[in-house]
Order: structure tokens, then C-alpha cells, then sequence
């Protein structure tokens, strides 16, 4: 019996990963070759997709990338496929990350809860289960794991504060509207091991007394929420959720909730109004959300990537986590590289990597061939990093005091095409569509941001010293970090390639 | 105008999403997957449902992008306008769909053929440009691709 695994991932079904399973069942039924076919998530190397592979003397070897027409030869003799990469984990890009979060994800059908179990899913609620609350919180703290969603506050001090706050009612729950350019761990964790998510939120609820949670997902992953609706109900249904977790704790449940276009939605109080069945304005803080949050009740927001990563802690320690990083960055990161890169996809690895390593060597340089010119870190709020900052380390700290933030982690590289002064007027542009409309300086800012950088551009020389105070507006007056850290990539790029915002008024004059 | 069988079947969504805690967002999604978009003369019956103003169910369906106060045309291609996509011919693509389909971005043909429409990542960004056609996810695209698509 041969057993093939093809990615279920969508960035695996966007190159064809469906008609390559197609063709694979096919010619496998024609010559009567019995085949096991595993729909796994996606090992995250996307110029290998699809990437098929094949178990050989207990090994899996990789193939990619495949099209649906290399099949038949490869069934028929893998050894020799010209699109033979050979055994998966020893590819580089593969071989030299730290995968904590991403254990299984490309490893295992995602909804088998028996491949799970097997591959170490569960031990960390299992542990959970027989640790005093406090004992619970006190691991989450002690692992140094603070917000992947961006903000990197420390996870175990919100679950403290939810934990020891009162009601008879808290909530969990896990913000996967993953909404910046460049980013796709949400995504693909949801995709390729949702009972991962779903363990995590449990050890969260048990351990802050919440009995509810939802995960909230955004309406352009569809197959993220198709995989999350399918693990919670087998979930249920094999009594992981449901009255009493593993049947040994209190009540959990959960739901998943999606999205509907707004990318503010990924701020936590905007994403509670959304939850609630409002618009989804950001809400003035304090209160917190861990006081007053969900329905007013104490509410743990997380991303999925934090979340994702309490049963790897759980199981293994607070300390053998801590012990990976960087300073106050402590533990793994997944990096998603993207953009115009060779080797772009999803790289997990100990915080502290420098960008020139993260870009030069693991993605190795542009597609296109052509010299990088800019590196955008942290999504669409995120600063442009030029070469001459590419020793900056990868972490929290290190990042803001270079000007910018690692935010959820996306690095998207531009070549010496990007058009600086564009790019600035997209974050603008960007803002002004996707402004909640609450506070001013981000409503309006937006719109004047546009304008005043057309103005440049027609080479009014008033121009940029009115930027420049129009970004210390928003962001010293926004109310959430749309319009607050807007002015990251419009003032990054003024900043470090000025001659593209000065070369229209030179031309001018 | 409300026929009896499209108000029996809002009916139906209503009392489906019953004791559900928030339950607008639902029922706005299961309403356009009903209808395509979210008719107007659902809204006063929604409201009713949910003990809200009409005023606030507009308010929430005027404030997010998926929701339609018009049917879409038969295809709909989401075509990912955010910067992942810029730096790997986004732009480009961008350009030729709307010359090719005689579209501007976020315009229906007039035989209703076919939508065309931004949207801010797929979560596709590294294998760009990315685009969702007809909710099937497609990376690398081209033009072509797209056409063949949206033409069968």
C-alpha cells in the first residue's frame, strides 16, 4: 500500500493541489495499485506546491512542484521522478527551523483527532487538567509567550487578569481575522492543525474559568473556516469539547464566528463589537477587555498563533520555551515570507534571526532576480526596512527601536521596482478605506494623507513637512493602531528613500 | 416586493440563528448566501426579529465590505490588492482584468456576466498575485487563468 499526501492547505488547491490528488486517484484506481491518500496541510515551502510525498521504508520523500500530469510516473516509480526533492525534513528551508507551533502542520490529516493524539496533541490539556489553576497561568507566564497578533503583550499577564476577575460568566476568544499583506500562519495552523487551536482554547477557558469561546475568522479564508467548523464538531463529538473537557474537566465549547471584510475587525474592540452583531468600531480602553469585554464579560482575546502555542508549553515546560530567543522575544516565531522571493512560505524559528539572514538566505533574494529595495515587516501598518537596516534582529524590542515592529510577522519583499512614493500613498489609501470611522485622526487623516502625498507628487514643495505633521497627528490622536501606526510604512519610506518624495519637486522647479 | 415564499424562507434563517449570543452577523451571511445580497426588505424584519432599529441593521450592513446592497454578477473574482501582491505584479494584473473585462475595480458587467473586485490578502502572499474566483482560491494568476474561469 502506497501512502501519497497531498496538501489540503489553499495555497497547496491555488497551485492545484486538487487535480494533482485527482490524477493521483485516478491513475492509482486504473492500474488497481491500492493507495492511501492523505490530504495533510502544507509543509509551508510555497515555491514547492504542490508538494506532494511519499512514504518510502517508513521516510516521507518530497515531489514538487507537481502538476497533475507527473502522477502517473510518479506512482509508478518515485525513486526516479525528476521532481524527486528527497526526504521532506531534510530539505534546507525545512532542516534549519525550530517548529513548536508547526510540529504537525503538513505532517498529519488535520481532522484526524487519532494523528493528533499520536503526534503529542492533547498531552498539554491532559497536564493542564492536573495542575491547580494558578499552576496553569503561572506556566503560560513563566514561557515568556506574548501576543502573535502583534502587540506582544504577555499572554499569561491577560489570562492573570481574566482569571481574577470576577463574573459568573468569561469568554475566550481567539482573533484570527489575519487580516495584514504577507501574513498566512493563522491560515495555515487553522488549516493544517485546527485541534491544535482548539487544545489551546481549551487550556486558555480551563484555566481563566471561561466555559464559551469563539473564534472569530475572516470571510476570505473559507477553507480555514470549513476546517475549523469540521475539527470542532469531531470534537465535540469525540467529548474533547462539549460538557466537560476530556471528560475529566468543567464545560468548553466553542464556535466559530467569520468575518465580513473589514480588516479593523482584527483589533480586539472593534472585533468584540463585531462579535456582538455591531459595527465594528473600535472601543475606547479602558475598560480592558479582560474586564469588561465580550457582552461586557471578562474575555480573553488571542491570536491563533499565541493560542496555538499553550499545548506546546503545557506539555514541554515553561522553560525548555523560554529558553529559545531573543532578549524579552522569547520562544518561536513563525515568519511568513512573501513577496517578490525565491523561497517564500512559512519559517518557524527562535526569535533573533537578523532580516539580512531571514531575507538573503532562507528566502534567497527576489524571484524577479533583481537587487532587494525595501522590506516591509508587520503588514500594512508595518515599517520599510532599506538594506542598510537588514542587521536588525528579529524581535519585539529590537524592531521598535529600528522604527518599526515585527507585528504578526509577515516580511514582504519588494525589488528595486517598488515605487516608494506608491507605496506610501497605498498605506494611506489603505487607511482611508479601512478606517472604522471612529476617531478623526485616523478618519480624516487617511483621506488628507492621500491628498497631500498626490500634492507632492505633483511637486508642491509645502507638501511634506505636512505629511510629516499629519503622521505625528495620527499617530500621538488615533484610537487604535490602524490609524496610529499608519504612519510606520508612510514615514519609513519619506524616511529612508527621501530622494523619491523629493524628486517631484526637484523636477518642479 | 415580498413574495410569501422569500418571507417564510427569512423566517426559516431567523429562527435557525435563534439563541445564538450575537446573532446579526450570522444571519446577514445566510441571508446573502440566500439571496446574493441583503434585499432591502429584509432589513425591517431582521430588525424586528433581533429588537433593533432598522437604522442599526443598516448601519452594521452599510459598515462591512462582503455585504451587498446588489446581487454580484455570476463570477465574482476577488483580486488581492494588498502589498504582498504589489511587489509580485499585483498592479499589473489589476491593470490588464480591468482592461480586458471593460471593468473598473468593484464594478459589475452589465450583462451581469461577471464582478470584479478588490480585497486586502488571501493569506496566498507567497505565491502572488492571489485571487478568489468564485471562492476558489488561485496563486500565481494571470490574466488568462482568470478569463478561463470566469468564461466557462
Amino acid at each position: 500500500m502506497l501512502t501519497l499526501y497531498v496538501p489540503r492547505d489553499a495555497l497547496a488547491r491555488a497551485l492545484g493541489a486538487d487535480r494533482v490528488a485527482e490524477a493521483a486517484r485516478a491513475h492509482a484506481a486504473a492500474r488497481g495499485l491500492p493507495l492511501r491518500l492523505v490530504r495533510n496541510g502544507s509543509r509551508g515551502m510555497a515555491w514547492l506546491e504542490p508538494l506532494a510525498e511519499i512514504e518510502i521504508d517508513g521516510v516521507r520523500h518530497a515531489f514538487g512542484p507537481l502538476s497533475p500530469g507527473d502522477m502517473p510516473a510518479l506512482l509508478d516509480d518515485p525513486a526516479s521522478h525528476p521532481r524527486a526533492l528527497g526526504p521532506t525534513e531534510a530539505i534546507p528551508f525545512l532542516a534549519r527551523q525550530t517548529r513548536l507551533t508547526f510540529a504537525r502542520v503538513g505532517v498529519i490529516d488535520p481532522l484526524d483527532l487519532d494523528a493528533y493524539a499520536a503526534q503529542g496533541g492533547l498531552a498539554g490539556l491532559r497536564r493542564a487538567l492536573l495542575l491547580a489553576p494558578e499552576a496553569r497561568i503561572e506556566e503560560i507566564k513563566q514561557s515568556g509567550l506574548r501576543g502573535r497578533g502583534g502587540a506582544g503583550f504577555p499572554t499569561g499577564i491577560k489570562w492573570a487578569t481574566v482569571a481574577a476577575a470576577p463574573g459568573p460568566r468569561k469568554y475566550v476568544v481567539c482573533n484570527a481575522d489575519e487580516g495584514d499583506s504577507g501574513t498566512f500562519a493563522d491560515r495555515m495552523l487553522m488549516e493544517g492543525d485546527p485541534f491544535c487551536l482548539i487544545e489551546g482554547m481549551a487550556i486558555c477557558g480551563l484555566s481563566v474559568g471561561a466555559t464559551r469561546g469563539y473564534i472569530y475568522i475572516r470571510s476570505e479564508y473559507p477553507d480555514a473556516i470549513a476546517t475549523m467548523e469540521e475539527a470542532i464538531r469531531i470534537a465535540r463529538h469525540r467529548g474533547l469539547l462539549g460538557p466537560s473537557l476530556l471528560g475529566q474537566g468543567p464545560a468548553f465549547d466553542l464556535e466559530v464566528r467569520v468575518g465580513a471584510g473589514a480588516y479593523v475587525c482584527g483589533e480586539e474592540t472593534s472585533l468584540l463589537n463585531s462579535l456582538e452583531g455591531k459595527r465594528g468600531t473600535v472601543r475606547a480602553k479602558p475598560p480592558l477587555p479582560a474586564l469588561q469585554g465580550l457582552f461586557g464579560r471578562p474575555t480573553v482575546v488571542n491570536n491563533v498563533i499565541s493560542l496555538a502555542t499553550v499545548p506546546w508549553i503545557m506539555t514541554h515546560g515553561a522553560a525548555a520555551y523560554r529558553d529559545f530567543g531573543l532578549g524579552r522575544s522569547r520562544g518561536t516565531i513563525p515568519l511568513q515570507i512573501a513577496g517578490n522571493v525565491r523561497h517564500g512560505g512559512l519559517f518557524e524559528t527562535a526569535f533573533g534571526l537578523s532580516l539580512r539572514e531571514i531575507v538573503e538566505d532562507i528566502a534567497g533574494g527576489t524571484a524577479s532576480g533583481r537587487p532587494v529595495k525595501a522590506v516591509q515587516v508587520g503588514g500594512p501598518l508595518g515599517a520599510y526596512f532599506p538594506p542598510s537596516l537588514f542587521d536588525t534582529p528579529f524581535g519585539y524590542e529590537e524592531f521598535d527601536g529600528a522604527g518599526g515592529l515585527i507585528g504578526h510577522a509577515g516580511v514582504v519583499v519588494f525589488d528595486d521596482t517598488a515605487d516608494m512614493l506608491e507605496q506610501a500613498r497605498f498605506a494611506m489609501e489603505f487607511c482611508a478605506v479601512e478606517s472604522c470611522g471612529k476617531c478623526t485622526p485616523c478618519r480624516l487623516g487617511a483621506v488628507r494623507g492621500v491628498e497631500t502625498i498626490d500634492r507632492l507628487r505633483a511637486g508642491d514643495p509645502d507638501a511634506l513637512p505636512l505629511l510629516r505633521d499629519l503622521c505625528e497627528t495620527m499617530k500621538l490622536g488615533s484610537l487604535c493602531a490602524l490609524g496610529g501606526f499608519t504612519p510606520f510604512p508612510v514615514m519609513s519610506a519619506v524616511t529612508h528613500w527621501p530622494e523619491e518624495f523629493d524628486r517631484a519637486r526637484v523636477a518642479a522647479e | 416586493m415580498l413574495d410569501d415564499p422569500a418571507a417564510a424562507r427569512l423566517a426559516e434563517i431567523l429562527a435557525a440563528h435563534e439563541g445564538l449570543e450575537g446573532p446579526l452577523l450570522p444571519i446577514l451571511h445566510a441571508v446573502q448566501a440566500e439571496w446574493g445580497h441583503i434585499p432591502d426588505w429584509t432589513v425591517p424584519a431582521i430588525a424586528r426579529a433581533l429588537n433593533l432599529g432598522r437604522a442599526e441593521v443598516h448601519g452594521v450592513v452599510s459598515f462591512y465590505h462582503d455585504f451587498r446592497d446588489a446581487p454580484a454578477g455570476r463570477h465574482v473574482v476577488r483580486l488581492c490588492a494588498a502589498e504582498a501582491c504589489q511587489a509580485q505584479g499585483g498592479r499589473a494584473l489589476a491593470a490588464a482584468l480591468c482592461d480586458r473585462l471593460g471593468l473598473g475595480m468593484g464594478e459589475t458587467a452589465a450583462d451581469g456576466s461577471v464582478t470584479l473586485e478588490p480585497v486586502y490578502c488571501l493569506g496566498l502572499c507567497a505565491a502572488g498575485p492571489a485571487a478568489l474566483v468564485d471562492g476558489q482560491p488561485l496563486a500565481r494568476a494571470t490574466p488568462d487563468a482568470i478569463l478561463e474561469t470566469v468564461r466557462c
